[in-house]
């Protein structure tokens, strides 16, 4: 170990460096915060933002990244690849499924190691995986040392939401021997949430946001409440079976048939065809996302015989629907674990690489209502590229606790701070009349909503002013399905035939119960045409503090509601 | 949050004679919450922590605690999809996938058309973290593959939603067979047909299907079954047992008559299948003592209509009966009554006559006791006129006037009282136009 990465756990916070990593299995990104607190994505050597985590040796010289990419080709027996899932697990629990081109792990010592030949000379070693995982995250870090001028040795990195405690054991560890101290490990969808949410922009709000992470090997899917800029899972699912490989192997195949189709042998049987096969594949499968027509172009794929070809991107749609399709199902699925209808959703946000997909977000824009806001680079022209999400909100992360100390850190991690009571209801405001039956409910402080909090509406006076009263109740919201007869051909009768699918449409709305009615209060004398100003502070332990008030005028009600 | 929402539907009016304590009523508490993990990330939860910490520190202990309490989101993998591998199912061929239970080779034999596909993707992990041939190589073991693959055709099929229902379509390891006639006796025929028709009930396009019941049903919910199910949509299809079609282009003959002959196998046995499930819901009918319970009452009840409709009809007879009786005991009766009645009216009548001719005669009494109004001896045509006008007077008058008259004079000794009497009756009875004035000469 050399010497500029003793200090690993050394580092005083004034001496930080830090920036933030996102390690996923097929590609890795490093991002810094600038000194207006911008997170960037910044290139390695290579010019990559999008670094592929593998690391290859060719004569004993170590290559990382694309370059390392490469080697599947002709050295995949020293190429080392997706194998961030395998820190910190037993050889019995891990898929080697992917690894299967490259490097396979085996068992060793209780852990999982790889044989490679990683010196120019001498018998193959054995090297673990989490070596593998310190010579990766070494070869980051030095590039974001080059990239910054300075010697970074702090990273808030990103992982799944379900990695277990001897994963993170084993990525912090893997990440100090490095030379790089883990200031925290944050769960990918936050990271992504955080770059959008620190946007000069957006606007503390109370939303539900759908995070999904359409990585290379695996889809996550998180349902998150926000609010207040407080953020909590409601669910999640991971699925291992509908991720970018799988639409690689669609064109793979599709391409592999066509070339037997000329030449009569299979590219899928042979090693380094397959290799081939499977780079060009993803590459085609990139260029779908930005044009409608894209090539794939392989010298001497298999017996020597060159193969070209193109492909439409409908044509590619149309393929790949099943694993398209895969994707929306998990999507719905997600959402109705938490609990919620796709109504309830106010944002999805596409991040991971499969995310540029135009299909994928379009398919998503028709599960959900218009009003819901789908964060991809083909609906939204202002969208944060989604490979780059996780980094950008690892490095802001950074950025924020770099000058904390390390037991500070650990203290407002600490599950005691972080376990907190959520609303099981909305609380809110009736309007319009008293009568719980015919008033109409205006949220103040939504379900699922971290306590303490405090919110604040200003709600309208009837126009004559006069004595209000302002009824606090809670409130749950409900699915409400009306079938609608198609309208009548009302009037232009040449167009009658057009859409006429008689089909009773199905309309779905949210609508609002109330619940409990928890205090009453009056303003009394209210101006024509002013306003009330509402909050509700609920404390820790759930007691409430309501107060009302005109705006602009003195004094105002005030009241409290015990505990439950 | 410095923020505030806006909200332009207006507060309502406060009610007339609402009181509160300084304006404000406490009614209730917010209801139970949910513990639950907010992520440390973001500037705002850096504020809650600084909050939430007042300097304390917390310990090991309290990390424990607060993670028990915390709703968990995370599924634990563990247990659930486990059951033992059959090892004559380990050496499988994958090429005979057809014939293969891919629901077995997952390990989901108990949820067959159950399984959500979340199970199917964890039993899918499952097997190939145990199975996966680079692990076995690695563990020194053969790279017989063959297993392997079966796992991947059975995920295939089962992640598919065409294929799977293909394959659901004949899987026949989760039909549940008709119970016998001998174990429908035995006190188990709801429940066996139940389970029956419950798998049955995974081909209907309409869900959710009506459950079979028990004895308890009520007759709508027996009739809504039995009409459910001779009335069955079934998703059901058959070309999961078709025959191979060729894949080359040489014989298109060959390949349009395998479609063919596969098209119509297909028909043939949805067709069989059809009557197969009729035959089935007319088996469960047949045994089935409800719908014969529901007869009998249903006869009962016809039955009994009957009796009533019976004695309705006795009922009336006998109420007319009883009321022409009453009618001819009534004209009877009125008869009598008649009768009582004019006998005691013409006696009354007779009275009446004597009265008057009593009453009368105190009339002409009165005169001659005035003397006919002469002094001396009276000379006839005096009392001729006198008696006339009396006579027309009395012409004029009823039975009771005539009684009146009498009483006034009767008792009236000197002539000028009576002729008093006389002449104010005269003169009544001509003030009511009885008489004319003329008529009378001498009273007047
Ligand atoms: N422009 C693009 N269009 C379509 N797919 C893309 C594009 N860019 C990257 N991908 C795909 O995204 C996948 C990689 O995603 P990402 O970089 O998020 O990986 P990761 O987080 O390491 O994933 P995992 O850990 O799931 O393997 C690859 O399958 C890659 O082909």
């Amino acid at each position: 170990m050399s010497a500029e990465e003793a200090p690993a756990q050394g580092a005083t916070p004034g001496e930080r460096i830090a920036i933030g990593i996102s390690f996923g299995n097929s590609n890795s990104s490093i991002a810094v915060t600038s000194f207006d607190d911008k997170a960037e994505v910044i290139a390695n050597e290579d010019g990559d933002r999008q670094i592929p985590t593998i690391i290859s040796y060719v004569d004993g010289e170590e290559y990382n990244g694309q370059q390392a990419k490469q080697q599947l080709i002709r050295n995949y027996k020293n190429t080392v690849a997706y194998f961030r899932d395998y820190l910190g697990q037993d050889f019995k629990s891990i898929d080697p499924t992917h690894s299967h081109f490259s490097a396979h792990p085996k068992e060793h010592d209780s852990t999982i190691a790889f044989t490679i030949q990683d010196k120019e000379e001498g018998e193959p070693s054995t090297v673990t995986v989490s070596e593998i995982a310190t010579r990766h995250l070494r070869r980051l870090k030095q590039s974001a040392s080059d990239y910054t001028g300075k010697q970074v040795n702090s990273a808030v990195i990103t992982i799944p939401t379900n990695f277990s405690e001897k994963q993170k054991a084993a990525l912090t560890k893997a990440a100090a021997d490095a030379g790089l101290e883990v200031l925290q490990l944050i769960h990918e969808p936050i990271a992504a949430l955080l770059a959008y949410d620190a946007r000069p922009e957006s606007k503390v709000a109370d939303k539900n946001v759908v995070v999904a992470d359409l990585g290379g090997t695996r889809s996550d899917v998180a349902v998150i409440a926000s609010r207040g800029g407080i953020y909590t899972i409601l669910a999640t699912a991971h699925d291992y079976e509908y991720a970018g490989v799988q639409l690689d192997k669609v064109l793979q195949d599709h391409f592999a048939k066509d070339f037997i189709k000329w030449h009569g042998t299979d590219p899928r049987e042979d090693q380094r065809s397959m290799a081939k096969l499977k780079l060009e594949s993803e590459a085609t499968k990139k260029a779908l996302s930005i044009g409608t027509n894209a090539n794939f172009s392989v010298e001497s794929l298999a017996e020597g015989a060159d193969y070209a070809s193109t492909i439409n991107r409908l044509r590619y749609e149309t393929i790949a629907r099943k694993v398209l399709d895969g994707f929306n199902r998990l999507i719905e699925g997600v959402v109705e674990k938490a609990g919620l209808d796709v109504l309830e959703i106010d944002e999805v946000i596409l991040s991971g690489g499969t995310s540029h997909t135009p299909k994928i977000a379009k398919n998503f824009a028709a599960i959900f209502p218009e009003s819901t806001t789908i964060l991809a680079p083909s609906t939204t022209p202002t969208a944060i590229n989604p490979s780059e999400l996780q980094a950008r909100g690892a490095a802001l992360q950074a950025s924020l606790i770099q000058e904390y100390e390390t037991e500070d850190i650990d203290q407002s991690t600490h599950p005691a701070v972080t376990t907190v009571k959520h609303l099981t209801n909305a609380v809110g405001v009736l309007s319009i009349t008293g009568d719980e039956s015919k008033g109409i409910f205006t949220p103040i402080l939504s379900a699922e909503t971290a306590v303490p909090a405090r919110r604040t509406i200003h709600i309208n006076v009837p126009k004559e002013g006069g004595d209000v009263l302002v009824k606090i109740v809670e409130g749950g919201s409900h699915i409400k399905v009306t079938k609608e007869e198609p309208a009548e051909t009302n009037g232009n009768k040449d167009d009658s035939d057009e859409d006429s699918d008689d089909e009773p449409e199905e309309r779905r709305e949210k609508i609002w119960k109330v619940g409990k009615v928890l205090a009453e209060a009056s303003v009394k004398d209210t101006k024509k045409g002013g306003k009330v100003e509402v909050m509700i502070n609920v404390a820790g332990d759930l007691a409430v503090t309501v107060t009302a008030r005109e705006v602009g005028a003195k004094g105002g009600v005030r009241g409290t509601l015990s505990a439950p | 949050m410095a923020t505030h929402a806006n909200v332009n539907l207006p507060l309502p009016v406060l009610p007339e004679g609402w009181s509160g304590e300084k304006d404000f009523k406490a009614i209730g508490s917010i209801s139970a919450a949910t513990q639950r993990s907010i992520e440390p990330v973001g500037p705002h939860f850096l504020a809650h922590a600084r909050r939430a910490r007042h300097k304390r520190t917390f310990s090991e202990d309290d990390r424990i605690q607060a993670q028990e309490n915390a709703k968990k989101v995370e599924d634990d993998d563990s247990g659930e999809i486990s059951e033992p591998e059959d090892p004559s199912m380990l050496l499988r061929d994958a090429k005979d996938w057809k014939q293969q239970d891919h629901y077995a080779v997952l390990g989901l034999s108990k949820y067959r058309y159950r399984a959500t596909e979340d199970q199917i993707k964890r039993a899918h992990r499952k097997k190939v973290l145990k199975h996966h041939p680079d692990k076995r190589a690695a563990a020194g073991g053969t790279e017989d593959d063959s297993f392997f693959k079966c796992i991947q055709k059975a995920t295939e099929v089962l992640l598919d939603p065409i294929k799977r229902r293909q394959f659901d379509s004949v899987d026949e390891r989760a039909d549940v067979e008709p119970p016998s006639k001998k174990a429908a006796k035995d006190g188990k025929y709801y429940k066996l047909w139940s389970a029956t028709f419950k798998a049955e009930g995974r081909f209907s396009k309409v869900q959710p299907v009506p459950k079979f019941g028990d004895e308890k049903s009520t007759k709508e919910e027996v009739d809504a079954f039995y009409n459910f199910f001779y009335n069955f949509d079934s998703w059901r299809s058959f070309e999961y047992q078709d025959e191979d079609v060729p894949d080359d282009n040489e014989n298109r003959d060959q390949k349009r008559h395998m479609e063919r002959k596969n098209n119509n196998a297909r028909k043939k046995k949805k067709t069989e299948d059809s009557a197969r499930l009729r035959k089935l819901v007319d088996d469960a009918m047949a045994g089935d003592a409800r719908i014969k319970q529901f007869r009998q009452e249903a006869n009962a009840s016809k039955n009994k209509k009957k009796l009533d409709k019976e004695q309705a009809e006795r009922d009336a007879k006998e109420a007319k009966e009883k009321e022409k009786a009453k009618a001819e005991q009534d004209k009877k009766d009125a008869e009598e009554k008649a009768k009582i009645e004019r006998e005691s009216n013409k006696k009354n009548k007779e009275q009446a006559k004597a009265a008057v001719k009593k009453n009368r005669r105190v009339m002409k009494g009165s005169v001659k006791d005035a003397n006919y109004f002469v002094e001396g001896e009276a000379p006839a045509s005096a009392i001729n006129a006198v008696l006339a006008d009396v006579e027309t007077i009395q012409g004029k008058i009823d039975a009771d006037e005539t009684a009146e008259l009498a009483d006034k004079l009767r008792d009236l000794k000197l002539a000028a009282d009576i002729k008093k009497v006389w002449t104010a009756e005269a003169k009544r009875l001509v003030d009511a136009s009885k008489i004319k004035a003329s008529d009378i000469k001498t009273l007047a």
